[in-house]
């Protein structure tokens, strides 16, 4: 399945990641696409939305979607 | 309901009177509460020279938008406004206008609250500082939004 994963703020400065668009097959939950694209603990506090919309690690991913991992926000 | 994101300077107090102007009825509305942040010189003992306020702009507004649709179908209020800055900000800038009108000033009060907070804890912006030094750093946690004893 095809998946599109983006990474904000800090997060992303600190992985060095960059947005993409990935293929994979062995993947169920963001918990597991998490460990297959960045290959290291989920820090506690790190935030997810599958399609912009809040998610949990354990949510199931599937075709076509757009997972979102950013750290707290501090907005306002 | 007006809910904006916008990367352009944004005045809150004409923002505020067109849109009651335009939208709010006065023989509805007997309450309106406002919540302004704006950006400040100091943080965490450094002077700041300027922010950089990111989003996540596909789902920052959406957001915005259930966030408002929910409060008016929870609370007995008249309307709703948001407006939120993003980009680049310098000190003294305007960050947000939150605003509630209301028949009565108990829920203009504690739905402008209530909102402000959920704003702070959800919806996707992140603030990164650049210091008088030359430094950047990203802001990782919020402030208290009620007042703690020490």
């Amino acid at each position: 399945m095809r998946i599109s994963i983006k990474f904000f703020a800090s997060l992303r400065e600190q992985l060095k990641m960059e947005d993409m668009d990935i293929s994979v097959e062995s993947v169920t939950t963001v918990h597991d696409l998490w460990q297959h694209v960045v290959k290291k603990e989920i820090p506690d506090n790190i935030m997810v939305a599958i399609n912009q919309e809040y998610a949990s690690m354990q949510s199931l991913v599937q075709d076509g979607d757009e997972i979102a991992f950013f750290p707290p926000v501090t907005g306002g | 309901m007006l809910v904006k994101v916008t990367a352009q300077a944004i005045e809150p107090w004409n923002i505020l009177a067109h849109y009651e102007q335009q939208h709010i009825q006065s023989e509805h509305t007997g309450a309106a509460a406002v919540f302004v942040g704006v950006m400040r010189k100091h943080n965490e003992g450094d002077e700041v020279k300027s922010m950089y306020l990111e989003h996540y702009p596909a789902m920052t507004e959406k957001f915005l938008q259930k966030l408002a649709q929910k409060t008016m179908q929870q609370w007995d209020i008249n309307d709703v406004l948001i407006v939120h800055r993003v980009g680049q900000l310098f000190p003294d800038d305007p960050i947000v206008v939150v605003a509630i009108w209301s028949a009565h000033r108990a829920e203009a009060f504690t739905v402008c609250r209530e909102l402000m907070e959920q704003l702070k804890t959800q919806a996707p912006f992140w603030k990164k500082e650049q210091l008088h030094n030359g430094e950047y750093r990203w802001i990782e946690k919020n402030t208290h939004g009620y007042i703690v004893n020490t």
